[in-house]
């Protein structure tokens, strides 16, 4: 492709052996192994390792300048792809080659000390993500006015609240300047005011010509932000191209259950399935049509009252959810394979693509079962005139506007009342009022 | 994107970096090590810092440990064992020994735990992973220095005035410091992979003590065997101390070469594991 690439893999692939029950050995084992070892070979019986390829056989090249994104499940080799390139695991086989000053930022505040202050861990952090210290010491005033924690600066960080803790690692690692850039999955923290700070600087930084891999489940922000994409499943690259076609692709795959990720955690999901009001399956509906979604899932052990959320999401991010952490609903137990669904009965959009996010947790929210990702598409289709909108550019105009449209009403100067709302159950509309 | 971005990148002819696999390799890369140094400075300083935050004594504690451990020995060895310590007064005698031991317990046993304590870096940031053990071992040198200042009060209520042997002094702190990384190198990255390191130093630590000549003179060790009582790296390093503050006739003992070589080789196949380990660090902590 191009002459100027900053980042380029051949061929590169990652084993890890799984299946170890305890998290770490101890001489015993290895000892005990030791002997067992050439009695095996005797018998004829190798031990059987237990490999798996997180990636492989991955060529992309980023030519300089460039912003790539990098979606995919879970467990789909975006992460180790990102750790082989900002060097903290090596490779299996094949080779990267990276041309420039590399900055990684695979969390944020990574090495902050709760002891230390808001200061002492502005200039610790900083030099752990690679700034020199006069370098840190310039950017100093700018990380403190962006994280907005100036009056607790010299403060222990550990009485600091989770939300201030995050504007401040966010502030140190937005003001690494490498020539390239790694980000894995950083925006996914804080509230939704401080995610659209941290949007806009990410957008800051892909604008200024820096070259940036981009590893999100913020699908929004991928098409948004990205020059190219690249899809992954199942430790390969399945595509590589222009955003809104690999977005659409991968969604596609998601929907009918083609990935080869299943997710990591001990939640899977086995089938999802859309259903119209009529109750067929479709990804495709009318405006304000009722949509029901259906999981067919398989969980490893037993879990007592978890909560589930799912997310309606579009171009521009989250639209709406449905959340058991507000709602208090929850299942009694989640425990071998089964089916759970959640019906919207009016889903009043404009016609464009959505796709849905599931995240389930355990009771305490501690950990997730199924970490946040998205798990299905669908389209929006019809003609607005038949369902309420009656200006004659409505259907144009709609691709580019705010996706959620709530009923309202304009009360006009002449006192007549003009009620809008998308079709109800997303049945056309032929009266004017409406309903 | 910007092109024109890129045309500026590509004048001003980035270095290249090649990752692959390093099986069956060894490099050292000491140009790297050095670029890191600034670093290795703040790990240092962060571990300075957190030592001893939150405690009612603080920094007292770096005096409290060997004056407490000199008083002990003095009362039971010195007085009531009427243990031989070369002619200098007991407590000027335990003590001097007593500071590099200090020192290099508290360097093995932060630099043994590092990588497992620091396994949030190791996990998502690249930087030479030499590094954390060695920054572990550096912080120990300030509470070295704190507790120096007693000696130096001791010497002086004994009066005891060192000859020039003292301008020595700092190349057996620096063999103190090569014992502890050496050790560290090794514990690090075994813990690593082999959690029981973490039981292991405290009773590896108790059991060193015994075999270091810090509550007796190494001359109690007979002459024959002196040499080979030298492979206890730290016999070496105590004997250096003695000789180098508390002025003993003639010349160093020779089973401080030999505990000198032993530090070399510890050290060096130290670092040949711990690259060998590093590869998959990130993978198994």
């Amino acid at each position: 492709m191009s002459a100027d690439w900053r980042i380029r893999t051949e061929g590169l692939g990652k084993r890890y052996r799984i299946g170890r029950p305890e998290p770490y050995r101890n001489f015993r084992d290895a000892l005990v192994e030791l002997a067992a070892a050439p009695l095996r070979r005797l018998r004829g019986k190798r031990p059987e390792p237990n490999w798996i390829w997180a990636l492989k056989g991955v060529s992309l090249e980023v030519p300089a300048g460039q912003v790539l994104g990098v979606i995919g499940r879970n467990g789909a080799g975006k992460t180790t792809l990102l750790k082989i390139l900002s060097r903290i695991t090596e490779p299996t086989e094949g080779v990267a080659r990276v041309r420039g000053r590399l900055g990684s930022l695979l969390e944020v505040g990574t090495g902050f000390h709760p002891e230390l202050t808001g200061r002492e861990n502005i200039f610790l952090n900083g030099a752990i993500l690679g700034m020199r210290r006069s370098e840190i010491r310039k950017k100093f005033d700018p990380i403190v006015a962006f994280s907005g924690v100036e009056p607790f600066i010299d403060t222990p960080v550990k009485r600091y609240s989770s939300g201030m803790f995050v504007r401040l690692a966010f502030a140190v690692a937005a003001h690494l300047e490498p020539e390239i850039l790694l980000v894995d999955e950083v925006l996914a923290v804080g509230d939704a005011a401080f995610q659209k700070k941290c949007l806009g600087k990410m957008e800051q930084v892909a604008r200024s010509g820096r070259t940036v891999l981009f590893v999100s489940h913020n699908l929004g922000a991928v098409e948004h932000l990205c020059d190219r994409v690249a899809w992954m499943d199942g430790g390969r690259l399945r595509g590589l191209g222009d955003p809104t076609e690999m977005i659409g692709r991968y969604l596609e795959a998601v929907t009918d259950g083609s990935l080869e990720s299943r997710g990591t955690g001990p939640f899977q999901v086995e089938r999802v399935l859309l259903q119209n009001e009529a109750g067929e399956t479709t990804t495709t509906f009318r405006p304000g049509e009722g949509l029901t979604l259906w999981i067919d899932y398989r969980v490893e052990g037993s879990h007592p009252a978890p909560y589930l959320w799912l997310s309606i999401g579009g171009r521009g991010g989250e639209i709406f959810s449905a959340n058991m952490a507000l709602d208090g609903n929850r299942p009694e137990v989640l425990t071998g394979s089964g089916r759970i669904g959640c019906r919207f009965p009016e889903v009043p959009l404009l016609p464009q693509s959505y796709h849905i996010t599931l995240c389930v947790r355990e009771a305490d929210g501690r950990r997730a079962l199924f970490e946040p990702q998205e798990v299905a598409a669908f389209h929006v289709i019809g003609a607005l005139r038949d369902y309420g909108l009656k200006d004659e550019k409505a259907d144009v105009r709609a691709a580019g506007s705010v996706p959620l449209l709530l009923p309202y009403e304009w009360i006009l100067p002449n006192g007549r009342r003009a009620p809008v709302r998308l079709g109800s159950g997303g049945r056309p509309i032929s009266t004017e009022a409406g309903r | 994107m910007s092109t024109a971005e890129a045309a500026l990148g590509a004048e001003s002819a980035p270095v290249e970096l090649r990752i692959e696999s390093t099986s069956g390799k060894l490099r050292f890369n000491f140009r790297e090590l050095w670029a890191y140094r600034e670093l290795l400075g703040f790990l240092v300083w962060r571990d300075i810092q957190v030592r001893y935050k939150q405690t009612a004594l603080g920094v007292f504690w770096a005096v409290l440990q060997p004056v407490l451990a000199m008083l002990v020995f003095t009362v039971f060895f010195g007085r009531l064992a009427q243990m031989p310590s070369d002619g200098i007064p007991y407590p000027v005698f335990s003590y001097t020994g007593l500071l590099p031991w200090q020192l290099f317990i508290y360097a093995v046993t932060q630099s043994g735990n590092s990588l497992v304590a620091n396994q949030q870096l190791v996990k998502k940031v690249y930087f030479p992973r030499l590094l954390i053990p060695a920054s572990a071992v550096l912080a120990g040198l300030v509470d070295f220095f704190i507790a120096f200042v007693i000696l130096l009060g001791l010497m002086g209520f004994y009066g005891i005035v060192p000859t020039r042997a003292v301008v020595t002094l700092p190349l057996f702190l620096a063999l103190a410091v090569g014992t502890a990384l050496a050790v560290g190198f090794w514990l690090s990255a075994l813990n690593v992979r082999y959690r029981d390191v973490r039981y292991t130093i405290p009773f590896l630590t108790q059991f060193w003590l015994f075999v270091t000549p810090i509550a007796y003179p190494s001359t109690l060790v007979p002459e024959k065997w002196r040499l080979l009582y030298g492979l206890n790296p730290m016999a070496g390093v105590v004997e250096g101390f003695r000789w180098a503050l508390l002025g003993k006739q003639g010349p160093p003992d020779p089973l401080i070469f030999v505990s000198a070589a032993v530090v070399a080789v510890i050290g060096v196949g130290g670092l040949i594991y711990f690259r060998k380990m590093e590869r998959t660090f990130a993978d198994e902590v």
